[in-house]
């Protein structure tokens, strides 16, 4: 039997949860506040996940890059060959919050989805008011 | 010269929040002045998850998060300027700004929300000795040239700072392909959430040097190392701890600044602590009809606290607009005991205040098994358990106006850390 000590992430309250082991099975978790504390302790412990995220290249937007997640958790020691996938893609603009950018990304069955809007790069200055002036890059 | 109900500086979060909610109380001419090219403030560059939990019960990212309140102001029709820099506000509330299509404007304001965030301190605000070369970076400019530019400013990290963007940061150059070697920390104890010290340093192995500083930096032209070296209680460095790290960026997290010019130039009264207006319970600041909210009152931890707050300064600001505020001048001082170091609000006008008011404050170290306690004068009228409180996590109470009807001649509520 062994005591293994963790910190909830959940959310930020970041309870220290104290887990009892033997061997593979969990046989307790203390110090949580939340139901939520005892089940990230369990699968902390067994099969650690992590939601992703980056960003992508644009082409033709009003953007150069377009932040992106993982629409649900993935396996956490997938997490690299997740990003160094996303440095392959581009995707053209116009893009909604939501939309799917990369399927099934590492193989992990779990889909990329844009986090922002990006609209189509204008040839003159000017967004629905008529005020948008394209940023100076540095 | 243009006349508008609320004019409200700043788009971001708290500027959102407050524009939509004084909508929602019935005032039309409101206008949004922001001097970034889009809304949503720096939630844009913090394309990290976390954010919506209290507000929306659900884990966003700081670009969804903002995307909604974006979405709220547009479908409210509210009028909002973009590319707009806003150079005074009198006391008068004449507001002077001015941006390319329109040149240099006035606008008369009823009332003003000041939402205008805070920003980075500097490498000049640190007296690091040493050279002054190019790779050293705020970790917020960092984060705008890696996830709105698509720059990776270098590749071989240190970071000075245990700031929640500095802790961000070392994940997201780590994924990004650079080499993040350690994380230094002038304090016993960081100043970043623990989820993030968990997600972002721990999972990639990142070490966290606590009361360790930087004491010199090498490189003429471009970086080429920093020293660090642990420092005492008082924050001195101990001889015979140096330790040399070669590196080409240096990235500081070191806190943030209310960005108050504005607010000191039109005469409102700022406490020296958080660097931010004084406030009463309307979130109103010493000028009659202006009113702050978000991360130019007080930083927070938390945008879900910030669109709080924001929500509140919205509704106190069209209360005050349409002649329903209760204009008694009676009011309890608020002040900050033993191991608090603020608390906003700092006065409360019992009529005036909703059912419910939160009062948000900061401790000054860490405690553990302690009781946060509020005092009504004499009494002792809240013990809360805590298992643990720090700098970096603000606090909250909630008093009621019921319990402070009880007290008609309550001169004083202290807020202040016992210890078991």
């Amino acid at each position: 039997m062994e005591e293994k000590k963790l910190i909830c992430i959940n959310c930020p309250l970041g309870c220290m949860l104290t887990a009892v082991v033997e061997g593979e099975t969990i046989l307790s978790v203390s110090g949580n506040t939340c139901k939520r504390g005892d089940s990230y302790a369990r699968k902390e412990l067994t099969s650690p996940t992590r939601l992703v995220t980056s960003t992508v290249r644009v082409s033709g937007g009003d953007k150069r890059m377009v932040s992106v997640k993982t629409r649900e958790d993935i396996p956490k020691k997938k997490v690299l060959e997740c990003v160094r996938a996303l440095k392959e893609v581009e995707v053209r603009a116009p893009i909604s919050i939501g939309d799917v950018l990369v399927e099934n990304i590492a193989g992990t069955g779990v889909d990329i989805v844009a986090t922002k809007n990006v609209g189509e790069r204008k040839l003159f200055d000017g967004d629905e008011n008529g005020e948008k002036t394209e940023r100076v890059s540095f | 010269m243009e006349n508008f109900d609320i004019v409200i500086i700043g788009g971001g979060p708290a500027g959102l929040a407050a524009a939509a909610s004084a909508r929602e109380n019935g005032i039309q001419r409101i206008v949004i002045l922001e001097r970034d090219n889009e809304l949503g403030g720096i939630l844009n560059q913090c394309i990290h998850n976390g954010f919506g939990l209290h507000t929306f019960k659900e884990e966003l990212t700081g670009p969804e998060y903002a995307g909604r309140f974006i979405r709220q102001v547009k479908e409210l029709g509210i009028e909002y300027r973009l590319n707009t820099m806003v150079m005074a506000i009198s006391r008068k509330k004449v507001v002077t700004a001015m941006n390319q299509k329109d040149g240099l404007f006035e606008l008369q304001a009823k009332a003003v929300i000041l939402a205008m965030g805070c920003r980075e301190r500097p490498r000049g605000a640190l007296n690091i000795p040493g050279f002054r070369p190019a790779g050293i970076f705020s970790a917020g400019t960092a984060q705008r040239l890696v996830n709105m530019e698509g720059y990776l400013p270098g590749r071989e990290v240190v970071i000075l700072g245990s700031g929640d963007i500095g802790l961000i940061m070392a994940r997201r150059m780590t994924l990004e392909g650079a080499n993040v070697k350690v994380v230094a920390e002038l304090m016993p104890y960081s100043g970043g959430l623990k989820r993030n010290i968990v997600q972002c340093l721990d999972d990639y192995g990142i070490p966290l040097k606590l009361s360790h500083t930087v004491v010199d930096i090498k490189g003429k032209e471009r970086l080429e190392g920093v020293t660090l070296a642990r420092v005492d209680e008082k924050g001195k460095p101990i001889s015979g701890t140096k330790e040399f790290y070669s590196c080409d960026t240096l990235l500081l997290s070191v806190g943030l600044i209310p960005e108050n010019e504005l607010s000191s130039g039109m005469g409102v009264e700022l406490n020296p602590v958080t660097s931010g207006p004084r406030v009463n319970e309307s979130l109103e600041t010493n000028i009659e009809g202006v009113f702050a909210c978000g991360n130019v009152l007080h930083v927070h931890d938390l945008v879900d606290f910030v669109s709080e707050e924001a929500k509140t300064a919205g509704k106190k600001a069209a209360e005050y607009i349409l002649g329903i505020t209760d204009k008694s001048q009676e009011a309890v001082s608020l002040t900050a005991g033993e191991g608090v170091r603020y608390t906003v609000p700092e006065t409360i006008c019992v009529k005036r205040m909703e059912e419910r008011l939160t009062v948000r404050f900061r401790v000054g170290n860490v405690y553990k098994n302690c009781y946060i306690s509020v005092y009504f004068d004499k009494d002792r009228v809240l013990h809360r358990k805590k298992a643990v409180v720090a700098p970096g996590e603000m606090e909250e109470i909630v008093l009621t106006k019921e319990q402070l009807m009880e007290y008609p001649k309550l001169e004083t509520i202290n807020v202040k850390v016992e210890e078991a």
